[in-house]
């Protein structure tokens, strides 16, 4: 066993586990106050849902022995049969299986995670549950095993995936975009003013993404070695170069240095660098930041003219970023790899991952909204899905006595809330 | 007896208040408010999307004053929130029946 490798990658797990609630906190800000905590929860739930389905055939599904075609892992690992502590990927310098499979887990507890960005505000937090056990189930595991495995048929075609902007980004960035044509706009949209109701959230998010996002990088390394130091490299600097990117193209069509802006430039550009920051130069990582940071700037703005909700943004960052950061590394890759045949791996991976999502995504949406309904009523909807779900308010904004701002504050309410807390 | 209700600009309103306790006003109740007058509001981008934003924070400062020093107390006011740029705020007065101090029972001038 090599010491240092698992050492390396056992941090980088914890590492990347930060990243779904510093997802949490990112959406979480972005949204109004009377949804922000059914937002934290969608992404903190998968951390639930996720790591219960990666022992029980997530792990087996995805890095199992191939079942044929590369499509698909076996079953021979359903409840992590067979993997012991002293089970090594690889020969006697390799790491335990069980750093390798929790490393692992974290980017598949993130994936679906992402998606709930789009949703905000109004989905049921039950389908939401449903919607993600399902999607990781059907979509993530084997688009994993298209990508990772070493049978895998994306990675034996070599497409360049070195962190998961395929099985991660572009994946959770079309599969979000599907779901928000099955469940439909927010009340609102494009009429009402959507603030974000705490940007200094949505910052402290970005800030511990992009330190997560270390781990998620140069961890897929999986060893402590010259590959992983270059990748960390390479996020740190397309990370501020699509800040730069994005505040640039903010200052000039909108006037101003905007704070959402800084976050979410940086969060394109993490998005940007990760399939493609092993197999590039310094030069090549500014290069990707700032075009990540620019071109997801401005495709923000299309759901407004093509008139979909995704509420904060899922495919304007992780769709595009991911597709941007996946082709141009197809040109980029250094070591006489770059290239026009490798342009077309790079696409072809890109598409028969979108392809895939989609359709399956979609597919599942419509499913849940059969079984349970995806769609919140909008009674809760308008008054906040937040006490509707979760029968909490993020904020205590009375002043008075103490007591919870409860939905129509009569005395009879205030009674209710006072018997509760009794019980309690 | 008379009730002065202030709107104010947030950031005039530390100099409002040592104004009014400099002129020896006993107590006064300030709630955080947002409204528009001419000032209207301002814009606001976020991710690109635009909104105009109707509602300006403002402190709404309430002083309860004898009829005699009434038109001092606005003064003081006016003077301590002026800035000569839009969106300075208002100053409105109306008469009181009566005041009651709660732990003492006293009523009207003596109540202030």
């Amino acid at each position: 066993m090599n010491g240092a490798d698992t050492a390396f990658v056992l941090i980088s797990a914890a590492l990347v586990m930060l990243m779904t609630p510093a997802l949490a906190f990112f959406y979480g800000g972005m949204v109004r106050v009377k949804s922000a905590l059914n937002m934290l929860m969608m992404s903190f739930i998968s951390l639930g849902i996720v790591s219960v389905l990666w022992v029980l055939f997530g792990y087996s599904l995805a890095f199992g022995d191939d079942v044929g075609a590369g499509l698909l892992g076996n079953l021979d690992h359903i409840g992590f049969k067979g993997i012991t502590p002293e089970t090594l990927t690889g020969g006697k310098e390799g790491i335990p299986v069980l750093a390798f499979a929790l490393f692992q887990l974290m980017f598949a507890v993130i994936t679906p995670a992402l998606m709930s960005g789009a949703l905000a505000d109004r989905v049921k937090f039950s389908a939401w549950a449903l919607f993600i056990t399902l999607w990781v189930s059907v979509v993530y595991f084997p688009v994993a095993h298209w990508v990772w495995q070493a049978d895998g048929w994306l990675f034996k075609l070599k497409v360049i995936d070195f962190a998961g902007g395929t099985a991660v980004h572009i994946n959770a960035g079309i599969g979000a975009l599907a779901a928000v044509l099955v469940v439909g706009k927010r009340i609102g949209f494009k009429k009402d003013p959507m603030r974000p109701h705490s940007l200094p959230l949505v910052m402290l998010g970005a800030g511990l993404l992009w330190f997560g996002w270390f781990g998620f990088n140069a961890g897929s390394a999986l060893a402590a070695n010259g590959t992983a130091a270059n990748m960390a490299m390479n996020t740190q600097v397309a990370t501020g170069a699509a800040m730069l990117g994005w505040l640039a193209y903010e200052r000039i069509r909108h006037g101003a240095f905007t704070t959402l802006g800084a976050a979410s430039g940086a969060v394109a550009g993490l998005v940007a660098i990760t399939p493609s920051g092993a197999a590039v130069n310094a030069f090549g990582a500014i290069l990707i930041g700032l075009v990540a940071g620019a071109v997801c700037s401005w495709a923000v703005g299309l759901k407004f003219k093509l008139g979909f909700d995704d509420s904060l943004d899922v495919v304007g960052v992780h769709l595009v970023g991911g597709v941007i950061g996946t082709l141009l590394v197809g040109l980029l890759a250094t070591d006489g790899v770059g290239g026009l045949t490798q342009l077309g791996r790079q696409a072809a991976g890109a598409f028969s991952v979108m392809a895939y999502s989609f359709a399956v995504s979609w597919a599942l949406a419509k499913l849940t909204d059969k079984l349970i309904g995806f769609r919140a009523s909008e009674e809760d909807e308008l008054s906040g899905i937040d006490q509707a779900f979760h029968a909490e308010t993020a904020y205590d904004f009375s002043a008075v006595g103490g007591a919870a701002a409860a939905r129509g504050t009569s005395a009879h309410a205030e009674q209710q809330i006072r018997n509760k807390k009794v019980d309690a | 007896m008379k009730l002065i209700t202030a709107v104010v600009k947030p950031h005039r309103f530390e100099d409002v208040k040592k104004a009014l306790q400099s002129f020896g006003v006993k107590g006064l109740t300030v709630t955080q408010a947002s409204g528009y007058g001419r000032q209207r509001g301002h814009t606001e981008v976020y991710r690109g999307a635009e909104y105009e934003i109707d509602l300006v924070p403002k402190i709404r400062i309430e002083v309860l004053a004898e009829d005699d020093d009434a038109d001092d107390v606005i003064d003081v006011i006016v003077a301590a929130a002026r800035t000569d740029k839009i969106g300075d705020g208002k100053v409105w007065v109306v008469p009181v029946e009566t005041v009651v101090r709660v732990r003492t029972d006293e009523r009207g001038a003596d109540a202030l």
